[in-house]
């Protein structure tokens, strides 16, 4: 996921001395009672930690997901398609955008944060880290990907954080249309000539299994959870998203003609849902690792972009102290 | 073979209708009034390239910000070519299956974009041209061109200002921002005389109202743009000998790359949908 | 260099609503804010006016002296009507 605790350590160092338990307290039972917690709020350092890190990851996930899908915005196959791909990924660079500043309402400067991605220091969603190679990966990225995230962002419109809950409710606004376009230029595919179908099918059984990676490690693995779960910036286990996840995609990749790419996959009436194979946990954390098959190329575009526009944003920084001098003058 | 039943003349009329226009066919016979046609193809297509133009920007601008205003203008301007060739006929094969001599843009808005600089410039030029053309097809006798063009026209005034106010910052801002917004203006100036062009076919639309005369907006399209590159200090640069030739589909080698590009599904699969 | 300031955007979503806070947008001033705060806050049509005010401009209440600003308030029931006990034979009151 998106928010996906990437890391396999307990990352949030036990609560310090310094802190005041009396403060403390009073902040566990807020949460507790679903207040939100705002900006100024005195809050445990752990918690502003924690937030940096996954509000931040989310932003750099948004903003590096933009480059699998724009790499076929120039080539989408009419004009329909290109506006709504065109649109589609600058909704991406408004979320990337709106969590930035959730997360700058920490202390920390978004300059901070996109350095800290450059440097490697600071992850993304694994999912991005693979090359989108025919038109399909573009409908199997909406319909997967979007749905897969999508999953995980509704229930933390509620999270405990104020700023990151209000980026939610505006995302999750913005991300109803993703999920669909993708399943309806997935279904063009599905029943268009034998390329086509072939390309859909090819482009599932590449996306099928990076997704259901997408929720993180399974629940044994993953061990700050329950400390999130607490704090509401988590609001369910990566196992039960997953199934879900696969519980929902099956019959809609059914009803395409598409085969999920699982000879383990079986429905199981006695817990009401599939059965699947087991994710292979070794590539993800390799891709966490940022052996993912395009990473470098990823990080690579991400740091042009931005080594490049430092010159645009160092000349309106200057014309603006050109202007108030002279005003002053 | 009496079996067979005939082919009724509405079947001939639908199969007419879907023929497939390859790169190397004839081009498209024209409908009825060519240059209705002729022209509406110049506006969509000018809108259509600047608009895929803008589109490669997408993820890779100087700030997030910007990524969100540059698709703005990208899809704003596909918009617009939608409906412009859609009155032409087939959109979509229209944008899709011509090929360079039968693509009617001019030769600013296939530049490629170059730096930061370079875009916003050609994109000042050209979108101040565009309004005040919009502005003035708003009054076309031909109802369609001028709904669309009373629609753009508010589109295309917030990208008149947007441009002007990025061309300000950059010519005005640091040593190498003005040095690379002179080097834009250099690369996009040897375009202007193209846009106020009037050729025979552009002559005839103006004479029955359905055009709006290019000329008579260039004194305003000069004064405004001197307005703009004064407050950026930068000299409005000489004229140069017109580079002319895109309204006829004589263009420069980059279109050709740019359609490349942005055909290739539609041509490799002639028999899809998407 | 740093990056550019942070501004805060409110949105009028229609006439006669007052404007609210959407979120924030980084500009190098007001006017670029003016147009980031748009091509970011309004291509839903969310709304018909836009206002943009550096977020460092903004002067806000300390959470810590949220008891003594708004609790002084929480007793005072007499400022609202239902405090107030009317015979349901007496109308319009
Ligand atoms: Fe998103
Ligand atoms: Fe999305």
């Amino acid at each position: 996921m998106y928010t996906t605790e990437l890391g396999k350590q307990p990352n949030v160092k036990p609560i310090g001395p310094a802190e005041d338990p009396a403060l403390l307290e009073a902040f566990e039972a807020r949460v507790a009672a679903d207040e939100f917690i705002e900006p100024k709020d005195w809050m445990p350092e752990a918690y502003r930690r924690t937030l940096v890190r996954q509000i931040s990851q989310h932003a750099h996930s948004e903003i590096v997901g933009m480059l699998p899908e724009g790499n076929w915005i120039t080539r989408a196959p009419s004009l329909r398609r290109k506006q709504i791909l065109l649109a589609k990924v600058q909704d991406e660079a408004g979320h990337g955008l709106y969590l930035y500043c959730a997360a700058e309402t920490l202390g920390t400067s978004r300059e901070e944060m996109i350095e800290a991605l450059h440097s490697g220091k600071a992850k993304y969603s694994t999912i991005f880290n693979y090359p989108t190679l025919t038109w399909a990966d573009i409908a199997a990225i909406g319909w997967l990907v979007d749905g897969a995230a999508i999953m995980n962002q509704v229930p933390l419109q509620r999270t405990s954080y104020g700023p990151y809950a209000r980026a939610m409710v505006r995302v999750c606004k913005e991300e109803s249309f993703h999920q669909r376009q993708g399943y309806e230029a997935m279904t063009e595919l599905a029943n268009g000539t034998a390329a086509q179908k072939r390309m859909a099918q090819d482009a599932f059984n590449r996306w099928w299994w990076p997704s259901l990676m997408m929720f993180g490690p399974p629940d044994e693995n993953s061990p700050n959870t329950a400390q999130s779960m607490r704090w509401r910036i988590k609001r369910d286990t990566n196992d039960e998203l997953r199934q879900k996840f696969v519980d929902i995609t099956v019959p809609q990749a059914e009803y395409l003609g598409l085969t999920v790419p699982d000879s383990a996959l079986k429905w199981n009436d006695d817990k009401g849902g599939y059965d699947f194979g087991e994710v292979d946990w070794d590539e993800f954390y390799a891709v966490v690792r940022g052996e993912g098959p395009v990473a470098r190329e990823r990080m690579t575009a991400r740091r042009e972009a931005w080594e490049q526009g430092a010159w645009v944003r160092e000349a309106a920084a200057a014309h603006e102290a050109k202007r108030r001098k002279r005003a002053a003058a | 073979m009496p079996s067979l039943p005939p082919i009724r003349p509405e079947d001939e009329a639908v199969a007419e209708k879907v023929r497939l226009h390859g790169a190397f066919d004839a081009p498209a016979e024209l409908p009825h009034d060519p240059a209705r046609t002729e022209y509406l193809l110049r506006l969509g297509d000018d809108a259509l390239i600047l608009g895929q133009r803008l589109s490669e920007w997408c993820g890779h601008a100087p700030s997030v910000e910007v990524d969100l205003s540059l698709a703005n203008l990208s899809l704003d301007l596909i918009g617009q070519a939608t409906l412009f060739l859609g009155e032409a006929g087939d959109a979509d094969q229209l944008a899709f299956k011509r090929d360079v001599l039968d693509f009617r843009n001019c030769w600013l808005v296939e530049q490629p974009n170059g730096d930061f600089a370079r875009t916003m410039v050609r994109h000042l030029l050209f979108s101040t041209w565009q309004h005040l053309l919009y502005q003035r097809l708003s009054a076309s006798t031909d109802p369609a061109i001028a709904g669309i063009a009373a629609k753009g026209a508010k589109e295309i005034a917030y990208h008149r200002e947007l441009a002007a106010e990025w061309v300000v910052r950059l010519g005005d801002g640091t040593e190498e921002s003005r040095a690379r917004t002179l080097d834009g203006l250099g690369w996009c100036w040897r375009f202007v005389p193209e846009l106020f062009e009037v050729d025979e076919q552009l002559a005839d639309a103006i004479a029955r109202g359905i055009a709006a005369d290019p000329r008579e907006i260039e004194p305003e399209w000069r004064s405004s743009i001197g307005a703009v590159l004064g407050e950026a200090t930068l000299e409005v640069p000489a004229d140069t000998r017109p580079i002319l030739g895109g309204r006829r589909g004589h263009h420069s080698e980059h279109l050709g790359h740019l359609l490349a590009i942005m055909q290739y599904l539609p041509r490799t699969y002639p028999d899809a949908n998407w | 260099m740093s990056d550019w300031p942070l501004w805060e955007v409110f949105v009028r979503a229609k006439g006669g609503l007052a404007h609210r806070h959407v979120g924030s947008v980084h500009a190098p001033d007001a006017e670029l804010a003016l147009r980031h705060a748009r091509d970011t806050y309004t291509r839903r049509q969310e709304g018909v006016s836009l206002w943009v005010v550096a977020s460092a401009a903004i002067i806000a209440s300390d959470p810590d002296q949220s008891g003594e600003l708004f609790e002084p308030a929480a007793d005072k029931v007499y400022r609202h009507p239902t405090f107030y006990d009317i015979p349901d034979v007496v109308k319009h009151i």
